[in-house]
């Protein structure tokens, strides 16, 4: 246990390093990252405004409220593990990996969590100044301010291990591009990221509530804007302590054939 | 007796690989059924290597050196045979094992591109979970062995690649594995770099008693650190034993060096004149006729000097890998 915390910082501190060495590419990342729920915000803002001030439930100041949570959920969860390991096996850096006696996803949790940290004292701040600019209006009950913190950090896990367990694909083929691609539009549609999900056709809302996507996003942002009543909240945590089996048991099952898989055909 | 450090026994990896021809017609079958063809990297090899000794592994490219070395450290599965290392099956890749040994790739890095080496000794000390107090002392040492010191604050990037190497392996190190397991260490490098990278692996097997298994391209590295040298190509072994064995039973010729001042006079008769510049004549002759060659050219011309020599060990496999061959 001691030694895992240990890891945990010193992992931390190597990102630390490598990001002030990544200086520009961050900010360009983090530019991309409040970009995109902003072009949503505006697009939603206009069509809102121009369809007599709300569409569905949502007015004008919902679909502020929405993106700018959005942002910050989204930046919580987020990882790039799905490119990473493209990378790894391609360039054989994925060897280094299993020589060492400890499990490799220890260091990619870390390193995930190390840079948030880094960054998302940054995103609230802007997440903040755009509430202002768009008069964004979110009146949360406390409760859902008290569960907002596991719901997020759930979302969080469920996502890294789902994103990390996808990511293996790169064993089977070299060509992983067109299942993330695949991903990336079923999470665009699925997790809330396109449009709120209440204003999706019901059969989509339903596969997103049966799949893990509304999970990941779109639910810790209806809780934060006040639109899940208690027994709503119990119920999606429920979801998401299900699907954090479910993607420990799948992930467990793909790393092993992964690895069966790699060292038989070697890279 | 103790049991040896590595095992291996009709030790086989065959890897399956698709093939398809060029053209269009062929790249659309392709798509439907591709044809598997079996390439056997290591056919049946066996040998082992006890505690503390350091072994060359030689083989020209593709030979399946670094398959073996592979296997040998975890990283790959062997379709038949034995392969242990202390007692481990090495593909099971237990923590124990793995603490215990390390593997160097000269062709890839461990170490993170763009930040100093230190960072990533760091991260190796709490990954192998190092004393700080034996993981200072070791980084002393290996810093003092190596000549690390201006290079460990620099990000990695900004070193040239040889001092790349002196910092992938002393990071390989760091937990002073029993078994070293070396691919082409010196790849790549100037000579001076090269004779440092030697000088160091010896010192290191020296001073903690390890075992290590080397490839390299070059005959330099294996004449200088080991005696016993273990040769495959295809996949199998052809020759495991001393160096010096090895060069006698595959040297048919010795070379004469004769200095007579020009290069006016015709040695023909004496042996193959292979060239002669400033002087010196060199002569390929018969080992057997070695003796009575040297006499006859003493007796018969104003020979200066004279230098009997064994041809260069780089020759010596080359027949070696050329009888393998056929």
């Amino acid at each position: 246990m001691k030694a895992m915390v240990e890891l945990y910082i010193q992992q931390f501190k190597t990102t630390l390093t490598m990001m002030f060495q990544y200086r520009a590419s961050l900010l360009i990342w983090m530019i991309g990252q409040v970009l995109e729920p902003l072009v949503y915000l505006i697009v939603w803002s206009v069509v809102s405004a121009s369809s007599g001030g709300s569409v569905g439930s949502y007015t004008t100041a919902d679909f502020a409220a929405y993106y700018i949570i959005l942002m910050v959920v989204n930046q919580v969860t987020y990882t790039w593990i799905m490119y990473e390991f493209e990378y790894r096996i391609r360039e054989g850096g994925f060897s280094f990996a299993l020589l060492k006696p400890v499990h490799p996803i220890h260091s990619d949790i870390a390193d995930n969590v190390s840079s948030k940290v880094i960054t998302l004292p940054v995103m609230i701040l802007i997440a903040a100044g755009l509430g202002v600019v768009f008069h964004a209006s979110i009146s949360p009950a406390p409760w859902a301010v008290a569960m907002f913190i596991p719901v997020l950090l759930l979302a969080f896990l469920v996502r890294f291990l789902l994103e990390w367990t996808l990511a293996q694909a790169a064993f089977w083929t070299t060509r992983v591009g067109a299942i993330n691609q695949l991903y990336f539009v079923l999470m665009l549609f699925l997790a809330g990221q396109i449009a709120p999900l209440t204003l999706l056709p019901s059969p989509l809302q339903a596969a997103a509530a049966v799949l893990p996507f509304r999970w990941l996003i779109s639910f810790p942002v209806e809780l934060l804007l006040g639109r899940l009543s208690p027994g709503e909240t119990l119920v999606g945590l429920g979801a998401q302590v299900a699907w954090l089996v479910v993607s420990i048991v799948l992930m467990r099952i793909v790393w092993r054939a992964g690895l069966r898989t790699y060292t038989a055909v070697g890279a | 007796m103790t049991p040896p450090v590595v095992h291996i026994r009709d030790l086989r990896k065959v890897y399956v690989v698709s093939q398809q021809q060029a053209g269009a017609r062929a790249a659309l079958q392709g798509l439907i059924h591709r044809r598997k063809v079996e390439v056997p990297a290591v056919d049946g090899i066996s040998f082992d290597v006890a505690a503390g000794e350091i072994v060359g592994f030689l083989g020209p490219n593709g030979a399946g050196k670094t398959t073996t070395l592979k296997i040998l450290s975890g990283l790959l599965h062997p379709t038949s045979g034995e392969a242990t290392v202390l007692g481990y099956a090495p593909w099971k890749r237990e923590r124990s094992f793995l603490r215990q040994m390390t593997l160097v790739m000269g062709q890839r890095n461990q170490l993170i591109w763009d930040i100093p080496a230190i960072n990533s000794f760091e991260l190796n000390r709490v990954i192998y979970r190092i004393p700080v107090e034996d993981y200072r002392r070791t980084v002393a040492e290996l810093t003092d062995l190596l000549d690390l010191g201006p290079l460990l604050h620099k990000p990695v990037r900004n070193l040239s690649l040889g001092e790349r190497m002196k910092c992938e392996i002393a990071a390989a190190l760091l937990h002073r594995p029993k078994v070293v397991f070396l691919d082409e260490p010196t790849i790549g490098l100037d000579v001076t770099m090269q004779r440092r990278i030697r000088s160091f692996i010896a010192d290191y097997k020296r001073r903690f008693e390890a075992t290590i298994l080397l490839t390299s391209h070059y005959m330099t590295d294996v004449e200088t650190l080991s005696r016993r040298v273990v040769v495959i190509h295809h996949g199998r072994l052809l020759f495991d034993g001393d160096l010096s064995i090895l060069v006698r039973k595959f040297t048919s010729h010795k070379t004469i060096v004769v200095q007579l001042g020009d290069c006016q006079a015709d040695l023909s008769s004496y042996g193959d004149v292979v060239s002669c510049e400033d002087g010196r004549t060199t002569l390929r002759v018969p080992k057997a006729e070695t003796a009575h060659v040297t006499e006859r050219l003493l007796a018969d011309l104003p020979v200066i000097d004279l230098l009997v020599e064994d041809p260069p060990i780089e020759e010596v496999i080359e027949r070696v890998f050329a009888q393998g061959a056929q």
